[in-house]
């Protein structure tokens, strides 16, 4: 008999049809289960796994409302935000992430972003969709060049790494700042720096590849904006948490900073609006992981970390231990 | 003793508006006003140089017309398809250009371009900007991954070389189609292709980076279109002339071409309108060179390849 699963988001094709192989399951494409309804089908369908997204928080109170006969919740996400571990832990509910898959394809989206910040994409978008019909003079409309800039790197795991690596092919100096400092093997030329604010006057552009967390919540302050070279570059594909946002708009606006390249926000979807109303921005909507191939690697892996405990066998990925 | 003369057709970038200023008795366009060659030979009147930009048109005609003064022409780009060569060589007249210093601009941009398109970014961007974002969905805006897959660079000059270094980073296969081979210093591990078939197979991204003119004029056709593997990525941050428009248009409605990434286009600063609608496409008004770093180097390069005219020296950006 297959496993029983209830998938409360819409997933990619391909994870769909692995799911309706290997799991019993009412919805195996997913549709957007709200709460109430994701926990009424765990109960209904006696499923044995829950696969979620950070649509669906699980609180303490959800999880205590959680059937026993649900033994694993997976999220196809490396960010567990929406998950309070404290809690499945003390109920002994397995729940398991979906990390590495996701490390290339977020650095190439970040890579994009600090390309169309110094490049004025946005911009330059803008006119295209006016029509162009307009040259430009040979000092107008000028960017920032990234190749040979210094890259400041906060956070450097397996995405921070993959970023330094597409920096190198830029002839970008690369600078980082981390918990500790990474074996040689790992750092490949990169000068580490164990204090943040020391490291940030040297940064044409910096780029936040740090989970979020109290350790890391609103790092990027006005103070910290300020420590900046005036006219560097901002990134941010990875949690709108580490900004103090009205700081990050002050910076924009006064010229601190050239421009910014923003994939994450401190409320999404509903991102504060003044935001938009800057030109010197590239804003796209947390998809730093959104490739058909990525999407499918992070439902495979979240249905192997199922597939795992309803065996017996350990969680490929646990969020807690 | 009296400076040199020099026509500048354009505005310039300040510093080098303001070198120009130091050592030349230099005339600018403060108004940046577009040129005829009627207005170019007006201005030349006793000028020892100009320096010139992609606008300006000085066909054979015009160069023939040019005051014996003039010594030396001098062209802001790195292409010259706006100056009759054969037009300059048989009056004599040396032109230089800026090769180089807008290498690493360019192909940054075209990683640009690469990137935007696969990601979808444009469709994002405008989501945003609207405030139409309704939140994050597993299957939203899903686009195509770059790293890992197969680039061909079609062209492999400087830009072509700096586009294959810059795609390494991303864990890219370079295949590329030229000429000639290069050193197997210079290919590092590119894979060189000496027919189309072969090569348009292989590339999961399509980058256009060769030269303007009559032999690559319209090389992306329908027909080589075809030869792409279904759902490819193009990107072309060299010359509008290397597409034919309508032709890439089809290919991004039926998905031949998944997703395009262009900065250049024939007949600019107009476009094609089929692109217009096409959210598949990410546009941008060539602006390839387009960095305060790149247009001064630029600057400073035309300028350097007049000096040496005037001083009798041979400049090391002379046109051959």
């Amino acid at each position: 008999m297959k496993p029983r699963l209830i998938v409360s988001r819409q997933m990619p094709r391909a994870v769909g049809e692995r799911i309706r192989d290997e799991f019993d399951c009412p919805v195996p494409q997913g549709e957007d289960l709200d709460t109430a309804t994701a926990l009424r089908l765990l109960a209904e369908t006696r499923a044995d796994a829950l696969l979620f997204t950070s649509h669906l928080k699980l609180t303490a109170e959800v999880i205590a409302a959680l059937p026993a006969h649900v033994r694993v919740a997976a999220t196809c996400s490396v960010g567990f935000d929406h998950i309070d571990l404290a809690a499945a832990k003390a109920r002994g509910l397995p729940v398991t992430n979906t990390p590495e898959v996701l490390n290339e394809c977020t650095a190439d989206l970040a890579f994009m972003l600090l390309l169309n910040a110094c490049r004025r994409g946005a911009e330059y978008a803008a006119v295209m969709r006016r029509g162009w019909r307009q040259g430009f003079g040979m000092g107008e409309m000028l960017g920032v060049r990234a190749w040979g800039k210094t890259l400041g790197i906060l956070g450097m795991g397996g995405i921070g790494r993959a970023m330094a690596a597409r920096a190198r092919g830029f002839g970008m100096r690369v600078l980082y700042c981390n918990r500790s400092r990474l074996p040689p093997e790992l750092e490949q030329g990169a000068t580490y720096h164990a204090d943040f604010e020391a490291m940030l006057p040297h940064c044409d552009i910096l780029s936040l590849h740090a989970p979020s967390g109290p350790a890391t919540a609103g790092i990027m302050n006005a103070r910290r904006f300020g420590l900046m070279k005036p006219g560097a570059v901002f990134v941010n594909a990875a949690r709108g948490a580490l900004v103090v946002e009205d700081a990050l708009i002050e910076a924009l606006r006064s010229g601190r900073l050239f421009a910014a390249g923003l994939d994450v926000f401190h409320n999404e979807p509903a991102y504060d609006l003044r935001i938009a109303e800057l030109p010197n921005v590239f804003l796209t909507p947390h998809m730093g992981s959104a490739t058909v191939e990525t999407r499918n690697a992070m439902g495979f892996r979240a249905l192997d970390n199922i597939q795992a405990v309803l065996s017996g066998r350990p969680a490929i990925d646990p969020l807690w231990s | 003793m009296t400076k040199p003369k020099l026509l500048i057709t354009r505005r310039l970038p300040a510093a080098v508006e303001a070198r120009a200023a130091r050592d030349y008795d230099a005339v600018f366009n403060e108004t940046d006003t577009p040129t005829t060659p009627a207005g170019i030979l007006a201005a030349a009147a006793g000028m020892d140089a100009i320096l010139c930009c992609t606008a300006d048109r000085l066909d054979g005609a015009t160069i023939a017309a040019l005051p014996a003064s003039v010594k030396v022409l001098s062209t802001f780009s790195v292409g010259t398809d706006h100056i009759d060569l054969a037009a300059c060589a048989a009056r004599g007249l040396p032109v230089c250009n800026t090769p180089d210093v807008l290498t690493e601009a360019t192909a940054e941009l075209t990683l640009l371009l690469i990137l935007a398109a696969a990601r979808r970014a444009g469709e994002g961007e405008r989501m945003v900007r609207a405030g139409a974002w309704s939140g994050w969905a597993p299957t939203q805006l899903m686009g195509a991954q770059i790293s890992g897959k197969r680039l061909g660079i079609f062209g492999m000059g400087r830009i072509g070389q700096a586009v294959a270094r810059m795609a390494r980073g991303f864990r890219m296969q370079v295949h590329y189609r030229n000429r000639t081979r290069l050193p197997a210093a210079v290919e590092d591990g590119a894979v060189f292709h000496d027919d189309d078939a072969s090569f348009l197979a292989v590339c999961d991204v399509l980058s256009l980076n060769a030269p303007g003119g009559a032999g690559t004029q319209g090389w992306l056709n329908a027909e080589r279109i075809a030869l792409l593997p279904r759902g490819a990525i193009v990107a072309n941050a060299a010359r509008g002339t290397l597409v034919d428009d309508a032709a890439l248009i089809a290919a991004l409605k039926s998905g031949q071409v998944a997703y395009a990434g262009l900065d250049v286009f024939r007949g600019e600063p107009a476009l094609d309108p089929g692109y217009l609608g096409l959210e598949n496409a990410v546009l941008l008004p060539h602006l390839g060179s387009a960095t305060t770093e790149t247009r001064d180097a630029m600057g400073h390069l035309a300028l350097d390849g007049i000096d040496a005219v005037l001083a009798g020296r041979v400049p090391g950006n002379v046109v051959r």
